[in-house]
C-alpha cells in the first residue's frame, strides 16, 4: 500500500498536482475527502476520522488537538476548579475561550512585534519569545509533556492525580521547571492570564458562560447604568442579575 | 518614489487633542491645512456605541484602540550598559491610535499642574537653595510660568466641561476644593460628580488626619454641558467603561466629538486619514522644514510641501519623527551634548490595597474615569519635600473609574494567584475593597533618555525608538514616603487590612502604569538644554513646532492633558504671531 501511495504521489507530482489537488483528484468519493480535510492528513483511508468524544462540547476545538485540549482542560481545572463557591474554569468554558483566542488575530500575534534578532532579556523587558501565542501554545504544550512524563513516569499532565497537577504547576510557577525549548514561567504566565481572562470575560468569548462568574462576584457586567443608584447604594448590596452584551443587544 | 503634492501652508502631523486643537484655531486664519493622522477615521456612532463598548476583553486587555505594536514599537532598556529590546506588546503605556489619538480612551482626569512643576528649578533653588539637587538630576522650568498659561488652562477646562471644585479663586482659598492650586480666575465649568462609597470613606479619613480632600477634577460630565464652542456633551452614566475605552454618551471629553469636527467644517482644513507620517523633509542647511513623507493606507508614498509643521503625535512620536528627520541635536548622555531625546521622564506609582469586612460594600463597578477624590499635600508643591529627604511629591487619590473584572479582583497578600484558596479570595473581596494610590512626580537625568535603536527597524524600515530609563533614589524615596501615607489614610478609614504597595526596585516596561510618558523635546529658555523655547517652536528649525507632553522637562504628580491642552492652545497664540512675522520667536 505504501509503495501504491508514493507511486500515485510521484504521477500527480509530475502532473504538476499537489497538496490539496492531489487529494481531491486521489479520493474516490465526496466522504472520502471530507473525512481527508477533517484528518488534516493527505490519506484519508488510513487515518479514519477520529469519534467524537463523549461531553465534548458541541463547538469543538478550533486550534486545538484533542491531546492538547484534555491537557488545557486539566491546567484550567487546576488553575480554577470548582466549589461550592462557584464554576470551575473548565464549567465556565475557559477552555473554549483560549482556544478562541489562539485561532484567532490574538493567537497570530497581530498585535505583537515578532521580527527579530531575539534575545533573553530581563523581566523589565517583558516578552522576548520569538512566537506568537498559538505556537508559544502549542511548543509550551509539548514541553509539559515531556516535561510530566520525565518526573510522573511517562505520564501527561490530564493523566496526573488533582495533587499532582498542583504540586506540578507550583513546580512551574515557582521556577523550577526546565522546559525544553522555552521558559516554563513565560509558559505559565501567559496561560494563567488568558484563564483568568476568559473567566472574567464577556461570555460571548466562550468562558464565563451564563455569565456565572459575574454572578459569583456581582458584578453586572456590560449594564453600566448607575447615575440613579450610585448614592442610594453608598455602602449598600447592589444585587442585580448581570447582563452580557448579547443580553443587551 | 513619492507622489509630490500640492503645497500646503500648514501641515499638522498626528490628530489627538493637541492636533484638533491647532487645527480648530488655525483653520481661522484662513491658510489651508493639511492634518495627516496615521490611524483611521472614529466617531461616536458608530465606533463607540453601547453596549458593544463595554467590552474589557477587547478593549482594555486587546487595546483595540490603542497603537499596534506589530508595525511601530519602540525598544527598552533600564540602563546604557543593557541592549535595549523591543516591547513587544503594550504594557506600561498606551499610546492611542486613529482620530482623537489617545484622547478617545484616556480617563478625563484634568488637572491644572501647580504653579511649583512649571518652575521647579527657581523655587528649588529660592526654597532649598543649589544643594539639595542631586547631581545627576537636570531640573529645568519650562520658560513659561503657571500665571502665564492660567488662561489656557481656563480654556481647556471649558473646552472640555470639567467638573470639579475651585480651590483657589483669585487667591482666595476656598474649603472642599484642592487649596494648593495656583490661582484660578474662575471656576470650573461643571459641578464635581457624585461621589461612591470609596470617594466618601476616603475624605472622612483625610480629613479627620488633618489633609485637604476634594473632588478630582474630571472630563467626565458631571451633568449635561454645551461648551463656548457650541459642542453638547451627554451626563455620566457612570458606566465604569471609561480608560480604554470609547464614550458611547458624549460625556467624556474627546477631541473626536469636539475639536476635530469644527476644524474639519471648514473648507481650508483638509483631514488625510491613514495617513502615516515617516519623516519631516529639512533643506540642506536643516534650519527650515519642506514637507512630510508619508505613506497611504495602500502603501503609496506621498510628500506633502508645507510652510509650517506642527508635531502633534503622542509624545514619543514626536521626538521618534524629530530624531528621523534631524531636527534638533540628539541627545548624548556622555557628553551631555545635545537636546533631542533629553529629559525623558515618566512616573512612579505606589500606594496601599484597603480590605474591608463584608459589611462594607464599595460596588467598584459603579465610577467614571476621572471620579476620585484626591489630596495634594503631599504634592510637589504643597510641602516641604526636601526635609524628608526629596524633591518632588504626588498626587494621592481613591479613584473609582470601574472594578472591570479581569483587570481588578484584588486579594490579600499571601493568597495564591490560582486554585480554591485564590477564588474564595476573590468573591470575598471583589466588593469590599478599594486602592488609595500615589501618582509620584519624576525629575528628568542624564542617564534617562530617549535616542535611535541601533538594530530594530519598523514596518516601515525606519530605526525603532530607543528608550533607556529607570528610577533614581530621589524618587523611590518619595514613593516610599507616599506609599506610608496611603496606608496611614486606608488605616484611618477603618479597614481590616491595609497592604502597602512601596516603590518600585526598578522600572519594567511589562505592567500597566500610566500613558503619562514626558520629555525627550524639552520646552525652555536655554537652547542649550531645550530642544523647544517657551513657544513650543523648535530652536534649531522655526517653522516647526512642537505640542503635547514631549515638551514637559519633567514629569509631575499628575496626570499630564490638563498642561497639554493649556500648551495647546498657548502655541496655537503663538503660532498665529509667527505667521505674520515667520522667525524665531525667541532668538537663540
Amino acid at each position: 500500500m505504501a509503495d501504491d501511495e508514493v507511486h500515485r504521489r510521484d504521477v500527480l507530482k509530475g502532473l504538476g498536482v499537489t497538496g490539496a489537488v492531489a487529494r481531491m483528484v486521489a479520493t474516490a468519493s465526496p466522504v472520502q475527502e471530507a473525512a481527508a480535510q477533517t484528518a488534516a492528513q493527505p490519506h484519508a483511508h488510513e487515518h479514519p476520522q477520529p469519534a467524537p468524544r463523549a461531553g465534548q462540547s458541541a463547538d469543538g476545538y478550533r486550534f486545538f488537538t484533542p491531546a492538547e485540549a484534555a491537557i488545557v482542560v486539566a491546567l484550567v481545572d487546576t488553575l480554577i476548579p470548582k466549589d461550592e463557591v462557584g464554576p470551575g474554569g473548565v464549567e465556565a468554558g475557559v477552555p473554549i475561550f483560549i482556544d478562541r483566542e489562539l485561532a484567532g488575530a490574538y493567537g497570530r500575534g497581530a498585535r505583537m512585534y515578532l521580527d527579530g534578532p531575539f534575545r533573553q532579556g530581563t523581566p523589565q523587558q517583558g516578552y522576548q519569545l520569538p512566537l506568537p501565542f498559538a505556537d508559544l501554545y502549542r511548543i509550551g504544550i509539548a514541553d509539559l509533556t515531556a516535561w510530566c512524563a520525565k518526573t510522573h513516569g511517562g505520564k501527561t499532565f490530564d493523566q496526573l492525580s488533582a495533587a499532582d497537577r498542583i504540586t506540578a504547576l507550583k513546580t512551574i510557577e515557582a521556577g523550577q521547571a526546565e522546559f525544553a525549548q522555552i521558559p516554563a514561567r513565560t509558559f505559565f504566565g501567559v496561560l494563567l492570564q488568558n484563564t483568568m481572562e476568559g473567566y472574567f470575560a464577556d461570555p460571548m468569548y466562550g468562558g464565563n458562560r451564563n455569565s456565572a462568574v459575574w454572578k459569583m462576584i456581582g458584578f453586572p457586567g456590560a449594564i453600566g447604568m448607575y447615575v440613579d443608584v450610585i448614592e442610594e447604594y453608598r455602602n449598600k448590596h447592589y444585587e442585580v442579575e448581570p447582563k452580557s452584551i448579547q443580553d443587551l443587544s | 518614489m513619492a507622489t509630490q503634492l500640492k503645497s500646503a501652508d500648514i501641515v499638522i502631523v498626528g490628530l489627538g487633542w493637541t492636533g484638533g486643537i491647532l487645527a480648530k484655531e488655525l483653520a481661522e486664519t484662513g491658510l489651508s491645512i493639511v492634518v495627516l493622522e496615521r490611524g483611521g477615521p472614529r466617531d461616536t456612532n458608530p465606533d463607540f456605541m453601547y453596549p458593544t463598548i463595554h467590552d474589557e476583553l477587547r478593549y482594555a486587555q486587546r487595546h483595540e484602540l490603542m497603537q499596534n505594536v506589530s508595525r511601530e514599537t519602540l525598544t527598552f532598556r533600564n540602563n546604557a550598559s543593557e541592549t535595549a529590546l523591543p516591547m513587544r506588546q503594550l504594557g506600561s503605556f498606551l499610546p492611542g491610535e486613529g482620530v482623537g489619538g489617545a484622547g478617545v480612551h484616556w480617563n478625563g482626569v484634568t488637572w491644572r499642574w501647580l504653579p511649583w512643576d512649571h518652575e521647579p528649578l527657581k523655587q528649588t533653588l529660592s526654597r532649598y537653595g543649589k544643594a539639595v539637587i542631586p547631581p545627576d538630576m537636570q531640573l529645568q522650568d519650562w520658560g513659561v510660568a503657571y500665571d502665564e498659561l492660567e488662561p489656557y488652562y481656563d480654556k481647556f477646562e471649558y473646552l472640555c466641561g470639567v467638573s470639579g471644585k475651585a480651590g483657589n479663586l483669585r487667591g482666595e482659598s476656598i474649603d472642599g476644593g484642592n487649596v494648593f492650586e495656583g490661582p484660578r480666575q474662575r471656576d470650573y465649568p461643571n459641578p464635581p460628580m457624585l461621589q461612591t462609597h470609596a470617594g466618601a470613606l476616603f475624605e472622612k479619613a483625610a480629613k479627620s488626619l488633618g489633609y485637604h480632600p476634594f473632588p478630582g477634577p474630571s472630563a467626565n460630565m458631571s451633568q449635561a454641558y454645551i461648551n463656548p464652542d457650541g459642542v453638547a456633551f451627554g451626563a455620566c452614566h457612570y458606566c465604569g467603561y471609561c480608560e480604554r475605552f470609547g464614550c458611547e454618551a458624549n460625556a467624556k471629553a474627546s477631541a473626536h466629538f469636539t475639536v476635530i469636527p469644527l476644524a474639519a467644517g471648514k473648507s481650508n482644513v483638509e483631514i488625510r486619514t491613514n495617513a502615516r507620517v515617516m519623516k519631516v523633509n529639512l533643506d540642506t542647511k536643516k534650519t527650515r522644514a519642506e514637507s512630510v513623507t508619508y505613506i497611504d493606507a495602500g502603501g503609496r508614498e506621498f510628500e506633502q510641501p508645507a510652510g509650517l509643521v506642527v508635531l502633534s503625535a503622542y509624545a514619543l512620536g514626536n521626538v521618534h519623527l524629530m530624531l528621523l528627520s534631524g531636527i534638533g541635536k540628539p541627545y548624548n548622555p556622555t557628553s551631555g551634548d545635545g537636546v533631542v531625546g533629553r529629559n525623558y521622564a515618566y512616573q512612579i506609582g505606589s500606594g496601599a490595597t484597603v480590605f474591608f469586612d463584608e459589611k462594607t460594600w464599595i460596588n467598584p463597578f459603579m465610577g467614571a474615569g476621572a471620579l476620585a477624590v484626591n489630596i495634594d499635600d503631599f504634592n510637589t508643591g504643597s510641602f516641604d519635600h526636601a526635609r524628608e529627604g526629596f524633591i518632588g511629591g504626588g498626587g494621592i487619590s481613591t479613584p473609582s473609574s470601574g472594578g472591570r473584572p479581569i483587570g481588578f479582583h484584588p486579594v490579600p497578600p499571601g493568597t495564591p494567584a490560582w486554585g480554591v484558596e485564590w477564588k474564595r479570595a476573590v468573591v470575598r473581596h471583589y466588593n469590599h475593597t478599594l486602592t488609595v494610590i500615589n501618582q509620584g512626580s519624576v525629575m528628568s537625568y542624564r542617564q534617562n533618555y530617549l535616542d535611535l535603536d541601533p538594530a530594530y527597524r519598523d514596518r516601515y524600515g525606519r530605526p525603532l525608538l530607543r528608550m533607556t530609563f529607570d528610577y533614581h533614589a530621589n524618587e523611590q524615596k518619595q514613593a516610599n514616603f507616599l506609599a506610608d501615607i496611603c496606608v496611614k489614610i486606608g488605616q484611618e478609614m477603618g479597614a481590616e487590612r491595609v497592604a502597602r504597595r512601596g516603590s518600585p526596585e526598578r522600572y519594567s516596561i511589562v505592567p500597566y502604569q500610566s500613558t503619562h510618558n514626558t520629555g525627550g523635546a524639552a520646552m525652555g529658555a536655554d537652547p542649550t538644554t531645550s530642544a523647544l523655547n517657551r513657544y513650543c517652536q523648535t530652536w534649531d528649525v522655526s517653522n516647526v513646532f512642537v505640542t503635547g507632553a514631549c515638551a514637559f522637562p519633567q514629569n509631575a504628580g499628575k496626570n499630564p492633558t490638563g498642561p497639554i491642552g493649556a500648551l495647546a492652545y498657548w502655541t496655537a497664540d503663538a503660532i498665529k504671531r509667527y505667521l505674520k512675522n515667520p522667525a524665531p520667536l525667541v532668538p537663540a
